[in-house]
Parts: C-alpha cells; structure tokens; sequence
C-alpha cells in the first residue's frame, strides 16, 4: 500500500547517552551507548542539512546531556544557518555562565532546563547529582543574562507530585516564559522503576484540578503545558501526532526512529543515517511505514471515532503491555488490557540509569 | 526581578516578537511558520497580515488603521477583531507589547 509521507517537521536529536544524572525514569533505552558509538561532528551537520531540507522546521537538542558534546556550538550554528529553531534540552548541571553565552553567540534560540525537583533535597535525591538544584538555578539565571527564553521542564511522579505548586513558584522566579509539567510516561527505565515511580489516583487528580486552575490564572504570565498521565486516563494520548506522521528521532549512533522509544519494539529494525539518506528513511523505511496512516489498525481502533484523534495511542506502550505492538493501547478504555494496567509489581528501589551495566531484568 | 503581569492590549500597545519567536516564510510548505519555543504555529494569511505589521514601534491604532486601508474594511470592524486576536497571541506570549526587553 502506498500512501503519500508529508514533510517532517520536527527531530530529537539524542547527541550522546552520556548525562550526569541517573534519573530512574531516563526516557534513553535501557540499554545506554558508550561514548564511543556516538557519530562525528560531521555527520551530524550533514544531518542536520538533509533535515531541514526534509522540511524540519524545529530541532530538539537533547541526550543524555548534549552539552557534554564539546561540538554543540558548531551543530547549533549549523542549524542557524538553515533556519532551524533550535532548542537545547538540558540538565544544567555541567554549564558554566562562557558556555551559555557562546551558545546563544551561535544562535541556539530556546533552553529547556530539568529539574527533578521544586526542592533543592528533591532535585538531589532523584538526579543522584550533588548541589544539582543550586548548579540548575545559577543556570537558568545565565540562560537568561544571555537573553535566551527559559523552559523549566519538571517530570513528575510520586516522589515529587506533591512539588507541583512549588515548581510553579520556581518557575516564575527563574523569568521562565514556560513550565512544562511533564507527568512520566512509562516505558524503558520509567516502566522498570514503575513501581517505585507510579503516582497514586488521588495526587494524580489533586495536581489536574491544580495545575488546570493556576494555568487560567497565569494567562499571559507563563504557558504551562501540561504532560498528563495517561495511565489514569480513559482515552490514550495522541503519541507523536501519528507514528510517522511529523517527526522523528535520530540516536547517537546515528539510527533514525519514529519515537524515542520505538527500540523497544524488538520486531522493528532501524535505518541509520550512517548508511542511507534521511529523505529515503523518513519515506520509505518499514519501521516508519509499518504503523504510518490507519491501515495497520486492527479493530477496535480501526472503526473508532477517536482513530483521527489519538491514533490508537501509544505502540511501544500497546508492546509493553501486551506484547502485541499494533494493538490498542491499554490507557485506552476499549482495550481488554485496561483493567490491568495500575496492577503494579511489588515495590522495590529504584533502579539508576547507568551506562553499560549488563542486562538489567525487568 | 519585577513582577509580571498579563498584558491588556489596547490601541497604544506597540505588540513586537520577543527575540524567541520568528514569523518566516517556508519554501518548502508555501505557507508562513511562527517559530516558538516547542510549537510550531501555521497563521493563516489574515493572522500573517497582521503579525507581519507587528514590528514593535506600531501602536494597535495604526496597525488597524493600516489593515483597514490594505484590505478596504471599516477600521470600526476590523478594530475588534485585530484587538482580540493580539491579545490571544500575547496570552500565548508569542507577541509582545511595549517597548520592554524580555
């Protein structure tokens, strides 16, 4: 079947897997790339141009901890000279006030800074990074000397859900223009920690009835755009606008992937921009092609009024949950999964990101 | 750092784009694109008619005042409607009003 694939719009670029923290819901795979698979400067430029000939209008700089590329000034420049807004998400705990400014020196556009918690104690136990607020906060404070707009990225779960009023106080008092309340989503590491990690339905409700009210009241203030938890919905989120539909992930060995968790889909194989041009893997790959548009859907999704809406959700959450990549989503209310999709295992510690570890069993 | 309020678009708002914000036109697409932090808005050419006038130094009188020349309408008609839409787009803080930095 073929169908007519638009021009994409927007790309993560996940420069490297090496970060300073260790975040028990990294939404990098479980299996993390040594510094030693990351590709060169070059083929990142040239990526880069081949993207924003495929019409890629935004470029998400991310990782791991993309300031840790020492070259981050030259691939930002690179897109600048396209056209391409660029946004650097970061966890700011490596920056120094130089660094921020040749950044902006070469046309970065926009930062994005984590932070794990409201509270300094918050943030430090999660990242497992001491002084990581502090180092976080003297950051945003450069960003914005250097006259860069501040997102302040906050992902949220049960050790700090109770934070959600305090990050909207830090937000402000950073100058951020953005908060982004972003609720963990559950695959990779978060799905392994899920135990430790789930927010239980009361907080969950408290922070939406929270987080929708103090949105109306800073209208015109701060944009506060919120990431809900789906696993308390009745209908899944719209993953990625469509499989395939506007945007892609590129990882730091180079494979180009529908979403950032798409590898944990053991079935699907990943083209490189190492080996073919980008224009050729956006449109023709199979694992681009292989849920593109609505042909692929079995029922219920297939008959659904809501297919146009959401997609059919999530399909490395539809493989985690059922083994089945193309079945619906189990957030979803239709699916015979639903019901058992809060079954939690029994709680155990967090399990740390870390890079090179052997197989970590789920 | 003062504090910050939302800002009433009236008819002496300058509205300009905060250094983060970029109107450009995509070849690629044949359409305008606003850029902003983590969204990507598609104006219609009305929207871009009056975004393109928003230069910072304009007041909302002679934006209107200009629009209603350009496209022969009752400034008494268009008035409203340019208002309302500059201050949906403040509220986004995709424009800004004033001659204040960011």
């Amino acid at each position: 079947m073929t169908q007519t694939v638009g021009p994409a719009l927007g790309m993560l670029a996940e420069l490297t897997h090496r970060c300073p923290l260790q975040c028990g819901y990294c939404s990098n795979p479980v299996e993390l790339l040594k510094a030693d698979r990351e590709l060169a400067t070059e083929i990142w430029l040239d990526t880069f141009e081949q993207a924003a000939d495929l019409g890629i209008l935004q470029v998400h700089l991310s990782g791991g901890e993309p300031t840790l590329r020492r070259d981050l000034e030259d691939l930002v420049a690179g897109l600048a000279a396209r056209g391409v807004y660029t946004n650097l998400i970061t966890a700011a705990v490596t920056l120094s006030r130089e660094r921020i400014g040749r950044l902006a020196e070469a046309g970065l556009d926009h930062v994005q800074i984590s932070f794990q918690g409201a509270r300094p104690e918050t943030t430090e136990r999660i990242g497992y990074y001491r002084n990581a607020h502090e180092k976080k906060r003297q950051a945003a404070g450069w960003a914005r000397d250097a006259g860069l707009p501040l997102t302040v990225n906050a992902p949220i779960h049960k050790l700090n859900i109770d934070e959600v009023p305090e990050f909207v106080d830090l937000a402000l008092e950073l100058g951020a223009q953005r908060l982004e309340i972003a609720n963990v989503q559950y695959y990779g590491w978060a799905y392994l920690n899920r135990s430790a990690l789930m927010p239980g339905y009361d907080a969950v409700m408290r922070q939406i009835d929270f987080v929708e009210k103090t949105r109306e009241d800073l209208t015109g203030i701060l944009n506060i755009d919120f990431v809900t938890p789906d696993y308390y919905a009745d209908y899944p989120k719209p993953c990625m606008g469509g499989w395939g539909a506007d945007a892609f992930v590129v990882t730091p060995d180079g494979k180009v992937l529908p979403c950032h968790a798409a590898q944990s889909i053991p079935s699907l194989t990943f083209d490189s921009v190492t080996e073919k041009p980008l224009k050729d893997i956006w449109e023709k790959s199979e694992a681009f092609n292989r849920y593109r548009g609505f042909d692929w859907m079995p029922e219920p999704c297939r008959s659904c009024e809501r297919r146009d809406i959401d997609f059919g959700g999530c399909r490395c959450q539809a493989f985690a949950l059922t083994g089945d990549a193309a079945a619906t989503d189990p957030t979803c209310t239709k699916s015979p999964f639903h019901g058992d999709l809060r079954r939690l295992p029994p709680e155990q510690p967090i399990r740390k990101r870390v890079i090179g570890r052997e197989k970590i069993d789920a | 750092m003062p504090a910050r309020t939302r800002h009433v678009v009236t008819n002496l708002s300058q509205p300009g784009f905060p250094a983060y914000v970029r109107l450009q036109f995509d070849e690629l697409r044949g359409r305008w694109a606003l850029l902003a932090p983590e969204k990507v808005y598609w104006p219609d050419d009305i929207s871009v008619a009056i975004l393109n006038r928003c230069t910072g130094e304009a007041t909302v009188s002679e934006i209107i005042l200009d629009l209603a020349e350009e496209f022969e309408a009752p400034v008494e008609e268009i008035g409203p409607d340019v208002r309302d839409f500059l201050q949906e787009w403040s509220d986004r803080l995709v424009i800004r009003c004033g001659g204040r930095k960011a």
